[in-house]
């Protein structure tokens, strides 16, 4: 059994579509770092910068995900915004644009409304692989074909900015 | 007994007499008779489409959902190229730069056609306005929304981008975009309802191929584009989702 542990883990590991830690190369500006624990014990380096990038007008940024929530298709404005390449994303658990100041709870209600198979809507601030950020009014619904579900797809627009300072306010106090 | 073939009621006008033609063409190619009933407005056709009176359909994105999903339709085909995108516009003397500097009460003058408006009302948002904030000023035309911003009795106004591009280079001149719609899956697509499904198969083969011959190719240029191009069921499933998430 013992013997057998190294394979193992490499099949838990690609089973679990593991994101690496964010590479200081990648990022632009001065960085803070923090470990990010994501759901199934995993766990994340993230280092993250005060640069916001505007949310774009007039266009949606859209993913869909499998029922466990790693990502199957992506749109232009999603690559464009989230700077990683279509190849990095497609595979890659959603988390891979978790920001540290996002509460867990947000997720949680996120997960628990879409299983149940409700709309869930909300505003997310996401990391960009250059460690900026931006925010986003997010809708995530359950997409139900031929009775099962399928997966789900996440469409984001443009918050206005007095959404985007309540939850700056708001977000901090829910950890 | 004929199958009831109808156009969303948002088609350019210009295009009246191509859909006649293309019905024609349609029904010559496959032998099937089909009577293209034209509605004046969206309340009229969707009580069409729940009395079960249609067959066949050029549909409004926003219909899409309620025909697939309590309907039965399966699309066939949209137009190649072409997508629904909208366009928020002001009087060129306005002193609105963004929308963030829009205020509640903003008076905003728009048509029936739903998903335009949706798509108009989205792109408003991060300006603070909604549907409980805002005075709406409706409009039977595209023409109308423009004079409506013109006279000044419109702060902004709501245009399908494809009829905003054609409006007179007089009235453009004293408009000004503040934005314009990237979205690029939205589209009007032609469907088939459950009394016809049987015909399914052969009429997308004549549409698809519609651009190959000469004859085709004038229908089609009488509608406004070149080519049908088809629609896979999941494609249409998506654009069903996608509208989901934007009606809340
Ligand atoms: C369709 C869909 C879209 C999602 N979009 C995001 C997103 O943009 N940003 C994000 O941080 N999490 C998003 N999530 C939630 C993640 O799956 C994940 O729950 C979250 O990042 C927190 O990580 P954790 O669950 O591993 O703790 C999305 C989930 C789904 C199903």
């Amino acid at each position: 059994m013992w013997a057998n542990r190294e394979p193992f883990l490499e099949i838990l590991n690609s089973e679990l579509n593991m994101i690496g830690d964010m590479q200081p190369e990648d990022i632009a500006g001065d960085y803070k770092e923090v470990t990010l624990d994501l759901y199934n014990s995993v766990n994340r380096k993230i280092l993250y910068t005060d640069i916001e990038t505007p949310y774009p007008d007039g266009k949606l940024i859209v993913s869909t995900t499998d029922p466990e929530g790693n990502i199957t298709n992506v749109n232009k404005s999603f690559i464009e915004m989230s700077g990683y390449s279509e190849d990095e994303l497609i595979g890659a658990p959603h988390s891979i644009l978790r920001h540290p100041d996002m509460p867990p709870a947000a997720f949680k209600d996120l997960w628990d409304t879409v299983k149940k198979g409700d709309k869930w809507q909300g505003f997310v601030k996401n990391i960009r692989k250059d460690g900026g950020y931006y925010w986003v009014k997010a809708t995530v619904i359950p997409n139900i074909r031929n009775g099962k579900l399928a997966g789900y797809t996440s469409v984001r627009r443009k918050p206005s900015r007095t959404n985007i300072d309540a939850c700056s306010k708001l977000y901090p106090t829910m950890f | 007994m004929s199958f009831m073939f109808t156009v969303s009621p948002d088609f350019t006008p210009d295009h009246l007499s191509g859909w006649y033609i293309f019905n024609t063409w349609l029904q010559r190619q496959t032998d099937i008779a089909i009577h293209l009933e034209m509605y004046n407005d969206f309340a009229s056709q969707h009580k069409a489409i729940k009395e079960g009176a249609i067959d066949l359909i050029y549909a409004n994105p926003f219909d899409a959902a309620m025909l697939v999903r309590e309907k039965g339709f399966l699309p066939l085909v949209k137009a190649e190229g072409v997508a629904d995108e909208a366009i928020i516009a002001v009087n060129t003397e306005s002193s609105i730069e963004d929308v963030a500097q829009f205020e509640p009460g903003t008076k905003v003058a728009f048509t029936d056609d739903p998903d335009v408006k949706m798509m108009g009302m989205i792109m408003l948002e991060p300006g603070d306005l909604d549907a409980d904030n805002i005075v709406p000023i409706s409009a039977d035309t595209y023409i109308l929304v423009a004079k409506h911003l013109l006279r000044g009795e419109a702060d902004v106004g709501i245009f399908l981008a494809e009829v905003f591009d054609g409006l007179s280079g007089m009235v453009k001149s004293q408009l000004r975009v503040l934005v314009r719609s990237q979205i690029s899956v939205i589209h009007h697509c032609l469907m088939i309802g459950p009394e016809m499904m049987d015909k399914r198969e052969l009429i997308l083969e004549k549409l698809v191929q519609m651009s190959s011959d000469e004859q085709g190719r004038g229908v089609l240029k009488s509608l406004g584009f070149e080519n049908w191009q088809k629609v896979e069921d999941e494609e249409m499933e998506f654009m069903i989702d996608l509208m989901d998430t934007l009606m809340i």
